[in-house]
């Protein structure tokens, strides 16, 4: 029996429908307006009205990262699809699940500068995973069920589906997800068992092992992180997580001993200098992660298991590569290991674990309690955390120290809590992204962990949360600088404070009540508590401007060139290991 | 130093707009060197295109080439036929000589010593056909230039495992 035809626009939201989809995050515009025709006349899709299309991806990319499914943008033409490409590179930088759908000039206007005419497919070329020029309504349904199975399957990514506007008034036949299958696409999600067995093995016989988690375990799912933590905890093994990969092993869990990085722990470090076994899940050996190549981890074997082939060998060379889904190795990895991977050399490993509590009693967190005059950032996040973790909470950041400070100082005891930028560093993520957390889970409490540079990137979006109530809290660590980009001039150009003032910013708390927020600020750390509480117990969104220690930067920190055994603990550490002429030229 | 080695790829994709360049995008965006580059069509029924890149690169770059190509989602299949035992490689070139007199008559005799054919002839030009290995084609492209030459097309290699193996 053959179907009605559907008009383009109606096989779009039927698509969407069908896969799954209860909410877009979206902007009109001339060449989207019949997919906007079709979305008013139904009640099954919920649109949310963003203000700038960057927007709409960053909270489309929050939906995502707190729930584990697909996000969804839809996006018109020329403007509407070049405002969405930052957040197109963020979402393949941090390997989000997304579908943005562009409108695009009616097919015949194309390659003639028609009016918001941009060449989508080709701009969005190298910022997704794939994307897709729709010509002819027959090919659009089977587009975009592969759009949904290439963003969410292998290494998750952002899609393009560019919609020219006759496609989306054409008729056309609409086929249901179950009947498209992908011609050739096909991740390897089973690890070979030979290099499972092999895993087995160096596990068991390692004296110094580290495991070293990523974003793969979150983008795995919960299961994933729950065989992570089993096995971590069998093998009495330490383990450190990457900014991504926080929450994929419980923060209060003593085998973690905090992030890993440039601004990771010292321990956390110095263990993966130190490990003869280093076990990378999920992981790619990011240059935030590794400092200097040629000095990283000098002594260790390494394990890596990863989706993706090509993060393997890319810039360290591994012993022993599994590809395949981290949960199905893990799972494979503690069946075969049952029996053998607890009975470890027990005596080298309390010897690892001796060095390792040298290592925290450095305690490289640790900064200026006693200030009573102002408030420490840290101490900011340290009280944010206290009120907060027994709730159901999301955390949102920008860029910048505060996420540093957040990433130190906030702890994740589960996976999809913490959304940040960590591939392409986006300022202006955390706003739009705490929209889509709190729009997927509205009765949760989602705080944007803010620095005052970064939230006005995107501080328009207040409005969005304005008309749709989210009781998002926009948590600001104001120092009135860029503070990281004033910490690197302070460490590398001889404090020439170059353009890292902010010289003009807003009243945050009339800015608040300009957006029908609850604004509030507070510059005494004796009265940073009740402000907290106060933010909490409002019941709409709200905005906490906390004056903090403009002049306090984020340790313990690598600087660029150097290797993990060549970290800055503090200020005092700064004039003794000045940064290398190689170090200046790194990012 | 790290040797920089030369492998020729052969990557199967969809015959689709903007595969090509997907493939030349990868190239460019993280810096790997294309030495060249063909593509046709080679099955029709299925819709697929087979794309041969010579390219440079130290192991670990030629491994990441190679990793980063499988990743492109129309991608179907990757053979390193530099690593996977012997292959054929082929080029073909057609090159224009212009002049008369002594010089032109060295170059048709060079012609018919390296075994190119003549496909186009003035009386004051010829154009040259010729297949071979690239070498070749550049020993005999050395050799036409004090005589005459005035124009080069190449297009680059094509190449194919020996045996009865197939893709």
């Amino acid at each position: 029996m053959a179907a009605e035809p559907l008009s383009g626009a109606d096989i779009v939201i039927k698509a969407l429908v069908d896969q799954g989809v209860d909410v877009v995050f979206g902007y009109p515009g001339g060449a989207v307006l019949p997919i906007y025709d079709s979305l008013f006349k139904q009640n099954s899709l919920r649109h949310i009205l963003v203000r700038h299309e960057q927007g709409a991806v960053h909270a489309a990319e929050g939906y995502a990262r707190s729930t584990g499914r697909v996000g969804v943008v839809l996006v018109t033409s020329g403007p509407g699809a070049t405002n969405a490409v930052t957040g197109l590179t963020d979402a393949l930088m941090d390997s989000v699940p997304v579908v943005c759908l562009t409108g695009q000039v009616p097919t015949h206007l194309i390659g003639n500068d028609a009016f918001q005419e941009a060449d989508t497919t080709g701009i969005t070329r190298p910022c997704t995973k794939h994307n897709y020029l729709v010509k002819d309504v027959r090919e659009l349904a089977r587009m975009l069920h592969e759009a949904f199975y290439v963003a969410k399957s292998g290494r998750p990514g952002p899609v393009v589906v560019d919609l020219p506007k006759d496609v989306l008034f054409a008729p056309g036949p609409y086929t249901p997800p179950e009947e498209v299958r992908h011609k050739s696409y096909r991740p390897q999600l089973r690890p070979d068992p030979v290099r499972i067995s092999q895993a087995v093995e160096m596990i068991a016989r390692a004296k110094r092992p580290l495991f070293y988690g990523g974003g793969g375990l979150i983008n795995s799912g919960p299961e994933a992180c729950a065989r992570f933590a089993e096995l971590v905890r069998l093998t009495d093994a330490p383990c450190t997580l990457t900014l991504m990969g926080l929450g994929a092993l419980p923060a209060s869990d003593p085998h973690f001993l905090g992030m890993v990085g440039m601004h990771g722990t010292y321990e956390a470090n110095l263990a993966m200098h130190g490990c003869d076994l280093m076990v990378a899940v999920g992981s790619r050996f990011d240059d935030r992660v590794t400092g200097r190549l040629n000095a990283f981890s000098p002594g260790s074997k390494k394990i890596h298991i990863d989706i993706d082939p090509s993060s393997i060998n890319k810039n360290v060379r591994v012993d022993l590569p599994i590809i395949g889904d981290v949960g199905e190795a893990l799972s494979a990895i503690l069946a075969e290991g049952a029996a053998s991977l607890h009975c470890a050399d027990s005596a080298a490993r309390s010897e690892w674990w001796r060095a390792i509590d040298k290592w925290r009693a450095r305690d490289c967190l640790r900064y200026d309690r006693g200030r009573r005059d102002l408030i420490k950032p840290q101490y900011a996040i340290e009280r944010l955390y206290e009120f907060t973790r027994d709730r159901d909470v999301y955390i949102t950041t920008e860029v910048g120290q505060h996420q540093m400070w957040a990433a130190q100082f906030f702890k994740f005891d589960e996976p999809n809590r913490w959304m940040t930028s960590g591939g392409l560093g986006t300022m202006g993520y955390g706003l739009p992204a705490a929209m889509g957390v709190q729009i997927a889970h509205p009765e949760a409490l989602v705080i944007d962990i803010a620095g005052e540079a970064s939230v006005l990137m995107n501080i328009q979006e207040m409005s969005t949360i304005a008309q749709y109530r989210l009781p998002v809290k926009v948590f600001i660590l104001n120092n009135q600088y860029m503070g990281m980009v004033r910490q690197w001039q302070e460490l590398l150009h001889g404090g020439r404070y170059s353009e890292s003032y902010t010289a003009a910013l807003p009243d945050f708390v009339k800015l608040a009540d300009a957006f029908g927020a609850v604004g509030r600020r507070v510059e005494d750390p004796a009265k940073l508590d009740d402000a907290i509480r106060e933010m909490l117990d409002t019941h709409s969104a709200f905005i906490l401007d906390v004056a903090v220690d403009p002049a306090e930067n984020c340790f313990p920190m690598i600087p660029s060139g150097a290797a993990h055994n060549e970290m800055l603990l503090g200020p005092e550490d700064e004039a003794e290991k000045p940064v290398s002429e190689e170090g200046m030229v790194l990012v | 130093m790290v040797e920089i080695e030369r492998h020729t790829i052969a990557v199967l994709v969809d015959n689709e707009p903007g595969v090509l360049a997907r493939v030349i995008g990868l190239f460019s965006g993280r810096g790997y060197n294309i030495e060249s580059l063909t593509v046709a069509e080679v099955d029709r029924a299925n819709g697929l295109s087979r794309i041969t890149i010579v390219t440079t690169g130290t192991p670990m770059i030629i491994e990441q080439i190679k990793a980063q190509l499988s990743r492109l989602v129309p991608v179907h299949k990757i053979r390193d036929l530099t690593d996977e035992g012997p292959f054929v490689e082929r080029e073909m070139a057609l090159i224009k000589i212009a002049g008369k007199g002594d010089a032109r008559i060295e170059s048709l005799r060079l012609a018919d010593i390296f075994r190119a054919r003549v496909v186009d002839s003035t009386t004051e030009s010829f154009v040259f056909e010729m297949t071979g290995s690239s070498e070749k084609l550049n020993a005999f492209i050395n050799l036409m230039e004090p005589l005459g030459l005035v124009e080069i097309s190449r297009t680059g290699a094509v190449a194919i495992s020996r045996g009865a193996a197939s893709f």
